[in-house]
């Protein structure tokens, strides 16, 4: 392992130095300050004498006299099962006081592609007791489904909930010995004190933490590190599921810092930017994140991964939300409206979507007219959304007896189907149920969506009755 | 891919230095294009510019650890692909590397570097039935002999483009049938030259026919919307442009599932790995509506998902071209789907910024356009070399940022496209599937398919189509008028109009593609679905005319029943509509 004194530049997160042996790209440079302090980083781009080294920890206090040490590999993360009830900071060094890891192996942080031909296609229906996911956008295990948000909402609660209640239903009825165990693998970057605080009390509380491995990026810790820490959290995900029969729940948070960190060495390398100042190859980039999610053809664990970001503006167009969506199977949106309006969990079904929902639902599954039923429901609640603009121009008396009834469905499909609290844990025959009460308030005919049998058997007729009686 | 003998690599040359899949070199003898194989582990590339003694080199495997000073060897051949039965019913990488083999081969769920393996199997016999004798003079291309490749295609075994000057003619002086490897020779003409089922072709040259002509029969889709009002013929070509999560795959599925071609090759090409996980469990259970044969005999799979090396990515469309000209050549019609080509071009984007190339627009190389009409130039109805017809009709998915269709991919793909399907986000968002919007969506072959669906369905197919259009169009203009002053301010005859519009967008337009009935709908049913919504349109309008108000015509029992004939079985959809048709006749008649 040699050593250079040779730092010829530093710029922004990056060091550049002049080295006389062949150094592999990606590989692991330890930099010790003259001071005594060692920061950690990765080869950017190798040449002939000189490479460029992105820093994790930051550039500060680096100078021309500081030391650079090749470690000759490239970044690895020691994994074990010990791991589990672990915190970690943002590198993989434990910080919560507890014995040292020994690791059953280390692996290259840069996980392999899974072999399309290899994958098992997702379709086992996680029930996460919230209607506006289950009832509209179903989950399934091995889904990367993320939740688009904006700094104020209360995103982190809707995790915790999903964290908290999600199950599969088949097997808890079923015997417990045969099913594999549920582990989270929390990752955060660059959130604050008090947020990471709100998820490790509620950790602590529900005893979650005993099967969690957390790994953490404050604010205040260097930007950097951010690209690495999904890393780690996913190779650790990828041990558990994929070695240990664990099904794993991966909660990366927030993924907009990850990205504002990649924009940063971009623009410290001096890259042409792409889209809004972030890289070009930022797509490419998350999907080696997003795309560690799935099932494996043979094997028993899972990895389903539920990345939460904030899109700066509430703007779904902006290159962070927009490249994840394209790379994501669907998106739940949480609803700056809505949370005012005091619905809790604020989640906008209509821009939501679950692409895996219709292989995990239906009968056997979770009920034969769930499909019709969640059709039914976004078709009427657009009608009604609709409706409310004209509603302020033209003035309820104007618009037909119909069109009445879809401007009261809206209202309490928001009230009664996504409205819950964060603490209500509904199973999917409820959510249905509740589907159902709300349906009955339009007329039959107006109900295109769903099967005759289903109308005959689900449909309430007293209800509507009950509602033209009102007017 | 074609795989090069040890004995081909010739000189070595130094890696000089790595960033991500771009990797120089010095002192390599390689020409532009030509296959190399990158450091210690062999890592496979192509040289993409040279420059004095140094060679550029884009890497189709994962870079990390390999350093200067490693050695580089040039294979001396041009980035192949090996063209031969057994291509059906398989599922390549981007460098047509089997993903069944791979993962043999490298024990594990996940991609190992450095595995290599040629594209057919060549170990593998297969029958061969000659289809000429011994003493016919054959040119090239001509089809010396078949092999069954799958239970719905034939092989055919042809004389390779090379093997003769084009109008020379070679005698076949042995020809025998058996049993062979996709090496053996099968045919030995009088020139020397040995026929055999394996043909090699480099990626990024057409494979030549002898004329190009105009399309003329449509590529039916079983999607109500295109057949009937945008349709696509055999040999041309489509955009899908739309933002995710608005149906592009879907709809490309729904084509590689239900549309009539021969052949299908369905290219993933920077997508998720699951859906081609889907394709992959669904397509040999499902049955071709054409042949009854599961859907995966006809089809090839190319997946290059998104976190598969970018440099591959970049490669997977010319991959599945030139497999798609192969079936062409044979006289097939092939259908090809690229989804997505956005991430083609933003591979091409990455390469060219590690290249420190003059970006063009927002960043993408100043050859983008170029490189998009050389590709869609490929498809086309032709006149093969063997004289039959063959055509590859290819259908390109956009992704633009933010869904904003005025960004360069989009803009330079439809200069070049004659079909554009635009999604719509707000249709997606209202689960109206497929959210094709009708107001922006074109077919410029619309026109020169009309004799095939009169000939072939109904007399009046373009006039139906036209009402339809019309309807909509009306719509359209009057909900304008509905978001100022809301619809009962409208006269009545109009609120009819909106009434049969809302017929049509729910029961025509609206195609549920994961109902086991309604995802495949033949033109017969597409066509009788819109004649049902045009005959409650003339029995309400003459109703309306007769004085029965608009209310009472809206509630008219019958008519939401028009919502249910997409989910009828083919079989019994015609009487069902009949079945409507009267009792709206009658329900509406009543009332007068
Ligand atoms: N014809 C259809 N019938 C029923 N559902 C559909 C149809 N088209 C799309 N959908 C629904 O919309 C979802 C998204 O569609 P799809 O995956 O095709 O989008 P996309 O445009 O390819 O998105 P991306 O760019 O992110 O890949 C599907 O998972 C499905 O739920
Ligand atoms: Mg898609």
């Amino acid at each position: 392992m040699k050593e250079y004194k040779t730092i010829t530049e530093i710029s922004g997160p990056l060091v550049f130095a002049e080295v006389d042996e062949p150094v592999g790209y990606d590989e692991i440079v330890e930099i010790e300050t003259p001071d005594g302090t060692t920061k950690r980083g990765q080869v950017l781009e190798t040449s002939d004498g000189l490479v460029a080294i992105q820093v994790f920890e930051g550039t500060t206090g680096i100078n021309r006299d500081a030391s650079v040490k090749f470690i000759g590999e490239t970044l690895q993360m020691p994994v074990t099962e010990d791991l589990l009830g672990r915190v970690l900071d943002g590198s993989g060094r434990p910080i919560d006081d507890g014995p040292d890891i020994v690791p059953e192996e280390r692996r290259p942080i840069v996980g392999e592609a899974i072999n399309p031909y290899s994958r098992e296609y997702p379709e086992e229906f996680i029930q996460t007791g919230v209607s506006g996911i289950d009832g509209m956008n179903t989950l399934v295990r091995g889904q990367k489904l993320p939740i688009f948000s904006s700094s104020g909402l209360p995103h982190n609660d809707l995790a915790l909930q999903i964290a908290r209640q999600a199950t599969v239903p088949e097997e808890e009825e079923g015997d417990e010995e045969g099913g594999s165990e549920f582990a989270v693998i929390f990752g955060a970057m660059g959130i604050t004190a008090e947020e990471a605080n709100e998820f490790m009390e509620d950790f602590e509380r529900t005893g979650a933490l005993e099967r969690s491995v957390v790994f953490m990026n404050l604010a205040d810790d260097p930007a950097v590190e951010r690209t690495v820490t999904p890393r780690l959290a996913l190779t650790t995900a990828e041990y558990l599921a994929f070695d240990k029969g664990y099904h794993v729940l991966v909660i990366l948070t927030d993924m907009t810092n990850y990205c504002e960190a990649l924009r940063e060495i971009g623009a410290a390398r001096e890259e042409v930017p792409g889209r809004r100042g972030y890289p070009g190859y930022m797509y490419t980039n998350l999907a080696t994140i997003y795309e560690r999610a799935g099932r494996i053809k043979g094997e028993e664990g899972s990895i389903t991964q539920i990345p939460i970001l904030t899109m700066p503006s509430n703007d779904i167009t902006h290159p962070i939300p927009d490249l994840t969506g394209y790379i994501t199977e669907g998106q739940i949106i949480v609803d700056p409206d809505l949370n005012s309006k005091g619905v809790e969990p604020p989640i906008n079904v209509l821009p939501s979507l679950s692409r895996l929902m219709d292989d995990g639902i239906g009968e056997g599954l979770t009920r034969g007219d769930h499909g019709d039923v969640s059709d039914q429901l976004y078709a009427a609640y657009a009608e009604g959304e609709d409706l409310r603009d004209l509603v302020n121009i033209v003035g309820r008396e104007a618009l037909s007896e119909r069109d009445n009834k879809f401007l009261d469905f809206a209202e309490r499909f928001e009230r009664e189907f996504v409205e819950q609290g964060f603490d209500a844990n509904r199973d999917i025959e409820e959510t249905l149920d509740v589907g159902w009460d709300l349906l009955s308030m339009l007329p039959k005919q107006a109900l295109n969506r769903i099967g005759e049998e289903y109308i005959e058997e689900y449909y309430q007729e007293d209800e509507a009755e009950a509602v033209t009686a009102d007017d | 891919m074609s795989q090069a003998t040890e004995s081909d690599v010739t000189e070595d040359g130094v890696i000089e230095s790595v960033s991500g899949p771009v990797v120089k070199a010095v002192d390599l003898d390689a020409r532009m294009n030509d296959v190399v194989y990158v450091g210690h582990e062999g890592l496979m590339g192509e040289v993409i510019e040279i420059e004095g003694n140094l060679t550029t080199i884009q890497v189709y495997e994962e870079t990390s650890g390999v350093s200067p000073g490693e050695p580089v060897e040039s294979t001396g051949s041009p980035l192949s692909v090996d063209l031969g039965p057994g291509m059906l019913d398989t599922i390549y990488d981007g460098v047509q590397r089997p993903l069944d083999v791979l993962e043999e081969k490298m024990g594990s769920a996940f991609l190992d570097r450095g595995v290599d393996s040629p594209g057919i199997d060549l170990e593998r016999t297969w029958e061969f039935t000659p289809e000429v004798e011994e003493g016919d003079e054959v040119s090239r291309g001509d089809v010396v002999g078949t092999v069954p490749e799958t239970e719905s295609i034939d092989h055919k075994v042809m004389v390779p483009p090379d093997a003769l000057e084009d109008d020379e003619t070679a005698e076949v002086v042995s020809i025998e049938s058996g049993n062979f490897t996709v090496t053996e020779t099968v045919a030995e003409l009088d020139n020397g030259e040995e026929v055999t089922m394996r043909q090699e072709w480099p990626v990024r040259e057409q494979r030549p026919t002898k004329n190009k002509y105009t399309p003329r029969t449509p590529l039916v889709s079983g999607q109500r919307i295109l057949d009937g009002l945008f349709p696509i013929a055999k040999g041309g070509t489509a955009a899908i442009p739309g933002p995710f999560g608005s149906g592009k795959t879907v709809t490309q599925q729904s084509l590689a599932k239900f549309s009539d071609a021969d052949i299908v090759v369905y290219i993933g090409c920077g997508e998720r790995g699951n859906e081609m996980t889907e394709v992959i469990d669904d397509f040999p259970e499902l049955p071709d509506p054409q042949t009854g044969n599961p859907l995966m005999a006809r089809t090839c799979l190319i997946a290059n998902t998104s976190n598969m090396p970018v440099a591959a990515r970049e490669s997977c469309i010319y991959t599945g071209i030139t497999i798609a000209e192969f079936y062409r050549d044979m006289g097939y019609d092939v259908a090809l789907m690229a989804d997505s080509t956005s991430r083609w071009a933003e591979a091409m984007r990455e390469i060219s910024s590690r290249l420190e190339e003059m970006p063009g627009e927002e960043g993408y190389p100043a050859y983008l356009a170029a490189r998009l009409a050389q590709f869609y130039e490929r498809a086309g109805y032709y006149e093969n070399m063997n004289g039959t017809e063959g055509s590859i009709t290819a259908i390109g998915a956009v992704s633009p940022p933010g869904g904003d269709f005025s960004e360069p991919v989009t803009q330079n793909t439809l200069r070049i496209v004659k079909t554009f399907w635009a999604l719509d986000a707000d249709l997606a968002e209202r689960r109206h599937f497929p959210a094709i919007n009708w107001n922006e969506s074109y077919s410029l072959y619309r026109d020169q398919l009309d004799d095939w669906f009169v000939d072939n369905v109904a007399d009046d197919w373009p006039e139906l189509r036209q009402w339809a259009i019309d309807v909509l169009d009306e719509e359209d203009e009057l909900q304008e008028i509905v978001q100022l002053v809301g619809k009962d301010a409208l006269p009545e005859d109009q609120q009819l109009t909106l009434e049969v519009a809302r017929y049509l967008r729910e029961a025509y337009l609206q195609q549920n593609g994961l109902d086991e009935v309604d995802r495949y709908s033949p033109p017969e049913k597409t066509y009788r679905i819109l004649q049902g919504i045009k005959s409650f349109n003339d029995e309400a309008f003459e109703a309306l005319d007769a004085g029965v108000p608009v209310e009472e015509i809206q509630s008219v029992e019958a008519a939401p029943r028009l919502n249910r004939i997409g989910t009828t079985p083919d079989d019994e959809a015609d009487e069902f509509v009949s079945d409507i048709e009267e009792s709206l006749a009658e329900q509406l008649r009543e009332l007068y």
